[in-house]
């Protein structure tokens, strides 16, 4: 189906414009330096996102056009370092050493400079054509920090340009640069280490002399050295005797250090960016002295109080679902009747073909602009606020006790949080955990989260005709469930979990572009993967109706339906239909039954059987390709497969529970 | 005898040290309860332990450990917790039992089988209680360090210095990485952000049940897990000034 191909968006030559560019040239640094700020600012908003192939790590690229010249940009993700081999850190070192980029922009946070510069020697060591952006040099102001960006770059021997990419402030200077140093192509000079070190790197260089490898050979030696796994393999191959005589020398250097010889490299690096730092940096105390706290620290007081956090995080979380429901079902409902002058809204189950497939279509399109309009969209608008003004970490840093019960740290709230709008953007955000368990895990509890869709069901058959109290007590138990099917899943899945390490930036008033830009990046799966399946899904399921293709569904699964459930036997259509849209079940249901008070229909507990059911039964099929793209066919299988029994055994035990006293 | 007193005296340091760590010192009548022995005969053995220097005894206020007798109950806990992280992981023995019997063992092994035994549990941070180990006495940087050392039979000089987890740090005090708990993939993660041996960094905010640290290192504020924040070390501030 088009879903996956579409938001996969792994064929840059898929595009016109990017393909025909004449350069290349890479953004590379470490998380939250504004990369992406930089990035947004050299290419506008001709982007692709997409992931590397077969890898779960988003790659987005895009075009800059500049004194005539089309130039590909690829943002790198954001690392600190090229030696921990996850799958962020090879992918970006494979792509500058392999695909050989015309240049590569090190994006660094003026404010922490010695951390940054850790990484751009190690930039410098895979020898591409270099430049570096100081960003965020308002910041670093402010703290009191200079920085003499001209000696830097005679320091480093790369230019170097200072930018404030939020502002879009140096970015001219910055495209003007990258433009001379995509034409002159030059390499950056080498750093040298201590003497111990560079005499073994020398020995292992002239040792490679006629070996090949697709890397620089100093940056081959020094990874010998540090018995990188992945170029042992690759010299192995070619002449093994080089990597015994390397690790042979990687030893000596132990010896004389008595660490190894990763971490003394480390060390030395840091050396290397501490001086360069400290040579760069001028420190003004600020004039209030140091003592006084900043306004973070004073926001912070509240917003990390071991009580007051907790009530901070249910208000934002709970009033930011409230108020785009408040917002959004009026809205949803002008929407749907300006659209509905011109169509019926129900699904035409008979009739011509033409006309039920036509309606398929229609009625899959208006209920992908009556779901992402008024709710999707603002809800993920808010949350690009949140985030941007800094608060999102601080509700991480609150939740990470708790999430530990579920194998997951902090950071898995941005996803579980983002399935709340919809699941397939927060399956793809599942990207941010480090450990591939940590992704799967985020993802499966993701599809457990009630989206919009679902919400709608649990509003329409439950608020609407039992009382609003079931129809939150749904939620809850869905909250429930989650921790409860989080802590099984943790101990079932195989892989190690790791623990939270994340910066802590300071508080600062959104931007209005970074916000629209966040929410255009997730809304887009939306457009690339939910819209093409509700409506081409839409159309083919009442097709297959009207054939009569779906008549024997009733019959197969009435002993579920009825038997176990409780519930009509016309329900089993309603619940394939829901594989699409989760509230196409109540459309259906309305029109097979001709009614829409369902009251009238079904009791109490039925509603809330059906309900349940609904919001569990299965990831909708939007959801089940993005977990296809992410996990592959048989991890989304297995998940959708547990999600079917889990909810027909929970489905049929509240049945007969609330058969009890209702 | 003279090995019965040892592991009598080692018995004493202990209760003592955590009955210390508990109300600030040690009551006669506290230890008499914990060792189930007479109050008379604890105020003899406690004379005698101030004879050697290992506390010191104050009639009616109760004792506090010198610095030498701390150092003994330290390396005795130490083992005790290693030897209940042994019985319950590779022994696979029931974790109510493990208590009494650590106690017993932990009087006989010696610093060589203690270290080894930190390898082999890959230098595990809490006992099967959840009470902290303390780090070993060897003056290395973190544990790749340690084994690589045992390879080659290199000799490694203790620390003698008192470290403390950056967990156990104050709210105005800083202090200097002296050493990682873990192995290459934890020390490679915190250097990779900064923080490597030598760098100070300081807490500027814990949060409750154990919850992520706020640390300040190289200009930046970091969040980093409880649990692996408990295994970076740095220098006790004013170790003397208690």
């Amino acid at each position: 189906m088009s879903g996956c191909g579409g938001c996969k968006g792994c064929s840059p030559k898929g595009t016109g414009s990017v393909k025909d560019a004449e350069f290349t040239v890479a953004l590379a640094g470490n998380a939250n330096v504004g990369k992406s700020a930089t990035f947004n600012q050299l290419t506008g908003v001709d982007q692709i996102i997409g992931n590397w192939p077969g890898k779960t790590v988003e790659r987005a690229e895009g075009l800059l056009v500049h004194r005539g010249h089309r130039i590909r940009v690829i943002d790198l993700p954001g690392i600190y370092s090229f030696s921990t081999y996850s799958m962020e850190e090879l992918v970006s070192r494979d792509f500058i050493a392999l695909e050989h980029p015309d240049a590569v922009v090190n994006v660094i946070d003026a404010s922490a400079l010695e951390r940054n510069l850790f990484f751009t020697i190690q930039l410098i060591e895979l020898a591409p054509p270099l430049m570096i952006a100081v960003n965020q040099i308002d910041l670093a102001e402010k703290k009191g920090l200079t920085i003499d960006v001209e000696k830097l770059s005679t320091i480093l021997g790369v230019p170097v340009v200072s930018t404030v990419a939020i502002r879009g402030k140096g970015i001219s200077s910055l495209t003007d640069a990258i433009l001379d140093l995509v034409h002159d192509r030059p390499v950056p000079p080498v750093l040298y280490y201590g003497r111990e070190i560079e005499e073994r790197i020398a020995r292992i260089v002239s040792l490679l002399g006629p070996v090949a490898t697709p890397y620089p050979a100093r940056w081959t030696a020094i990874k010998l050295l540090e018995r990188d796994p992945d170029l042992i393999r690759i010299v192995s191959a070619e002449d093994p005797s080089i990597v015994l005589e390397a690790d042979r020398l990687a030893g000596e250097i132990e010896a004389i250090h008595g660490e190894p010889v990763s971490v003394v490299i480390t060390a030395e690096r840091y050396q290397i960016a501490d001086r360069v730092a400290a040579e760069v940096i001028t420190v003004q105390t600020p004039r209030d002295g140091p003592q006084k706290k900043s306004l973070t620290d004073r926001i912070d007081q509240v917003a990390l109080h071991p009580v007051l956090g907790y009530f901070g995080v249910v208000g934002v979380i709970g009033g930011l679902l409230v108020w785009t429901f408040l917002i959004g079902a009026p809205v949803s409902a002008f929407i749907t009747s300006f659209l509905t002058q011109f169509e019926q809204y129900e699904p035409v189950i008979t009739g011509p073909l033409t006309d039920i497939l036509w309606n398929g279509v229609f009625t899959g399109f208006l209920a992908g602009v009556t779901l992402i309009i008024p709710y999707v969209l603002p809800f993920y608008l808010i949350l690009a606020v949140i985030e941007d003004s800094g608060y999102l970490t601080r509700i991480s840093v609150m939740l990470d006790r708790g999430m530990h019960k579920l194998g997951l740290h902090g950071k898995a709230i941005i996803p579980l949080i983002l399935g709340y709008g919809c699941n397939v953007p927060a399956i793809y955000s599942c990207r941010i955990m480090e450990s591939p368990k940590q992704k799967l895990l985020a993802a499966f509890l993701v599809t457990l989260v009630p989206c919009t869709a679902r919400t709608v069901v649990i509003l329409g058959l439950v608020a609407a005709f039992v009382n609003i109290w079931w129809a939150l007590a749904l939620y809850a138990f869905d909250i429930l469930l989650i921790l409860v099917v989080g802590r099984v899943a943790f101990k079932v899945v195989p892989g190690e979990s790791v623990g939270l390490i994340m910066e802590m930036p300071d508080y600062h008033v959104p931007s209005l572009r970074v916000v629209l830009k966040q929410t255009w990046a997730r809304t887009r799966s939306l457009i690339w993967v939910v819209f093409p399946a509700y409506v081409i899904g839409s159309a083919v399921l009442q097709g297959f109706y009207a054939a009569g293709l779906l008549d024997p569904v009733n019959t197969l699964l009435a002993p579920i339906t009825t038997l176990w459930l409780g519930l009509p036997a016309v329900v089993g259509i309603t619940l394939i239909f829901g594989i699409v849209r989760k509230e196409l079940t109540i459309l259906t249901l309305a029109v097979i039954f001709h009614t829409t008070n369902f009251a009238t229909i079904m009791s109490p507990v039925q509603l809330i059987v059906l309900a349940l059911v609904s919001m569990l039964y299965i990831p909708c099929i939007s959801a089940i390709f993005a977990l296809a793209s992410e996990f592959g066919w048989r991890r989304a299988l297995a998940i959708t497969g547990t999600e079917i029994t889990l909810a027909i055994v929970l489905g049929g035990l509240a049945y007969r529970a609330l058969g009890l006293f209702m | 005898m003279s090995t019965m007193a040892q592991e009598q005296v080692e018995e004493y340091l202990e209760t003592i040290y955590d009955l210390e760590n508990r109300d600030g010192s040690a009551k006669t009548t506290a230890i008499a309860h914990c060792l189930k022995v007479a109050p008379a005969s604890v105020t003899e053995v406690l004379k005698s332990l101030s004879k050697r220097g290992l506390v010191s005894y104050e009639p009616y206020r109760g004792v506090t450990l010198t610095g030498e007798g701390r150092t003994i109950a330290a390396t005795i806990k130490r083992r005790h917790r290693l030897l209940e992280v042994f019985l319950t992981d590779i022994l696979h023995i029931n974790r109510e039992k493990v208590h009494d019997e650590a106690c017993r063992m932990e009087h006989t092994i010696s610093e060589e089988t203690e270290e080894a035994l930190c390898r082999l549990l890959e230098a595990p941070a809490r006992c099967p209680h959840g009470s902290p180990i303390s780090p070993c006495n060897r003056e290395v940087g973190d544990c790749t360090e340690c084994a690589a050392a045992t390879e080659w039979a290199t000799p490694i000089p203790p620390r003698n210095r008192k470290v403390i987890p950056i967990t156990d740090l104050g709210p105005e005090q800083q202090g200097r990485i002296a050493f990682i708990r873990g192995d290459q993939k934890v020390v490679q993660r915190l250097s990779d952000l900064g923080l490597t041996l030598g760098t100070r960094v300081a807490v500027t905010r814990k949060t409750p049940r154990e919850g992520p640290v706020e640390v300040f290192v190289r200009r930046t504020k970091l969040a980093i897990d409880h649990a692996i924040a408990e295994k970076i070390f740095v220098d006790a501030p004013g170790a003397e000034e208690r």
